[in-house]
């Protein structure tokens, strides 16, 4: 089974810091070594988005994220879990590991 | 066998047997949806039959077996083929399960109905349905909200915990203790909505709900006789359910504690408290919350009158309380029984200090109230009376609040 963490930030510094960033290689390490690990990154902020709209006749573009809000995605999480409650504890440790709060979802 | 006979014993089975068959079935499907729908199937099939055929001698393993027909039927609808091995293993074979820390199925049905990914309010509703087996159209009068409401909430509760694989399963030792608590939690919400319970339209006391959460709780004390908190809730529960009758007059008014007709509280009720309470104390161990909460309520209900209560007891057990759990709310009710050890002047200054947290809180105003009017200061009492009033939701605390005011000279 696998899961979305998804890591939520409300500062608009986006970037992590070398403590964060040398957490974040630790736990990185360890999804890996305890075979957990599919995918992660992390993402420029909503500055950087463009939404696309293809269901009319054409194409049309628009600058910024779909939803303005306070908080926003900044980065995720891919990760291989048999049920929630280890889904949940990887959560907390990769919230612990940068500085963030996550949001878990699983695949459907 | 009269039909009042069949009657009871489909009632009886239903307490005893629901959580026993959906813990069964969603162990054997690993569904909460189809164990549900074929338990309420089976149990509507007994009332069909029994009458006519009898009573079962094992009317828990009737509807287990009635209740699995009823789950592979619709997993055929569903799937059009089942293989026939697989379904006769559904049927019959009792899958190997490894031997958990404790090892009842309706523990895990607990802990997955009460899972921390849940809403609060969720879990409460879950745990009704699933483990009391009470409809949803009975959890949504018990909540005053919308039955359809009510219904959603526990329909995406059963899609959030298939799609997100919430697990069946005993939490890890580890985790345990914690995960313990958040059952207690729900279990104490529902007994406190029962005893003091809101809305202009309900009434005051909801012995349907109080009954129901010391059902469960003594379910829980059955499977988990070693853990303390249980077992301090279960005593808490009950010391508080003792005094039920008492709490409230003919005329819907609430009475407090000191005006109380001691003689009417349920004496069996408050020795099993207190035996619960004395076997706690006997282990040695640290109370939590709940154990020390049972023991306030033991020397409360321990004392023939308001003035032998033991209050110097009273505040030291709140003190215990405080260091465990620093809530405004707590140290309030320290006050009112520092106001009995140590004088109304004494406990009005602890109240006042507590206003910023507790301005909203009617039971803040209402303990200044008395606190006010035991000092003489009439005026200032009504106003808060007024505020306690205004903010109460409970209507026979209502009433006692306004006779309280009006009663001022």
């Amino acid at each position: 089974m696998q899961y979305l963490v998804s890591v939520i930030t409300d500062t608009t510094d986006n970037l992590a810091t070398p403590d964060e960033d040398a957490a974040i290689d630790v736990f990185n390490e360890r999804l890996q070594a305890d075979g957990h690990w599919v995918f992660a990154g992390g993402l420029g902020g909503p500055d950087t988005a463009t939404v696309i709209d293809n269901r009319g006749a054409e194409a049309l573009f628009t600058d910024g994220p779909f939803v303005e809000s306070k908080e926003f995605l900044i980065g995720f999480w891919i990760i291989e879990a048999p049920d929630l409650d280890v889904a949940l504890k990887l959560a907390a440790e990769g919230s612990k590991a940068c500085n963030r709060k996550t949001e878990v979802r699983p695949f459907l | 066998m009269s039909v009042t006979d069949v009657r009871e014993a489909i009632s009886r089975a239903h307490h005893e047997e629901w959580a026993r068959v959906v813990a069964a079935l969603t162990g054997r499907f690993g569904d909460l949806d189809i164990a549900e729908e074929a338990a309420a199937e089976a149990f509507a099939t007994a009332v069909e039959r029994w009458p006519a055929d009898g009573v079962p001698p094992n009317p828990g393993a009737w509807l287990t077996t009635t209740a699995r027909r009823k789950a592979i039927d619709r997993v055929r609808r569903e799937n059009k083929r089942v293989d026939k091995q697989k379904e006769a293993q559904l049927m019959y074979d009792d899958p190997p399960e490894p031997p958990g820390l404790i090892d009842d199925e309706r523990l895990r049905l607990i802990f997955t109905c009460c899972h921390p990914a849940l809403a609060m309010e969720t879990r409460v509703a879950l745990t009704l349905r699933m483990v009391g087996g009470l409809t949803a159209t009975e959890i949504a009068r018990a909540f005053l909200v919308q039955e359809t409401a009510m219904g959603q909430r526990i329909t995406r509760a059963k899609a959030k915990i298939k799609a997100a694989r919430i697990p069946y399963r005993v939490p890890s030792a580890a985790d345990l203790p914690a995960r313990v608590s958040g059952v207690l939690a729900v279990l104490y919400l529902v007994f406190n909505e029962g005893y003091l319970a809101t809305g202009p339209d309900t009434d005051p006391v909801r012995h349907d709900l109080t009954a129901e959460a010391i059902r469960l709780t003594r379910l829980i004390r059955a499977l988990m006789p070693q853990d303390g908190e249980v077992a301090g809730l279960l005593a808490l529960m009950l010391l508080i359910e003792a005094r039920r009758t008492a709490r409230v007059s003919g005329s819907g008014e609430l009475i407090a504690l000191d005006e109380q007709d001691r003689g009417a509280w349920d004496a069996a009720l408050i020795t099993e408290g207190h035996r619960l309470v004395r076997e706690r104390l006997a282990t040695g161990a640290a109370p939590g919350r709940y154990q020390i909460l049972a023991a306030i309520n033991a020397v409360h209900t321990s004392a023939r009158g308001v003035r032998d209560t033991d209050w110097s007891q009273v505040v030291a057990l709140y003190d215990q309380l405080v260091r465990l759990d620093p809530s405004p709310i707590v140290a309030l009710n320290r006050a009112i029984a520092v106001a009995e050890l140590d004088g109304p002047q004494v406990a009005l200054a602890a109240v006042d200090r507590l206003e910023d947290k507790l301005a909203g809180y009617h039971a803040y105003h209402a303990t200044r109230a008395d606190l006010l009017r035991r000092l003489g200061y009439g005026q200032q009492s009504r106003a808060a009376y007024d505020k306690a009033i205004d903010l109460a939701g409970n209507t026979a605390e209502i009433t006692y609040l306004t006779r309280r005011r009006d009663q001022l000279g």
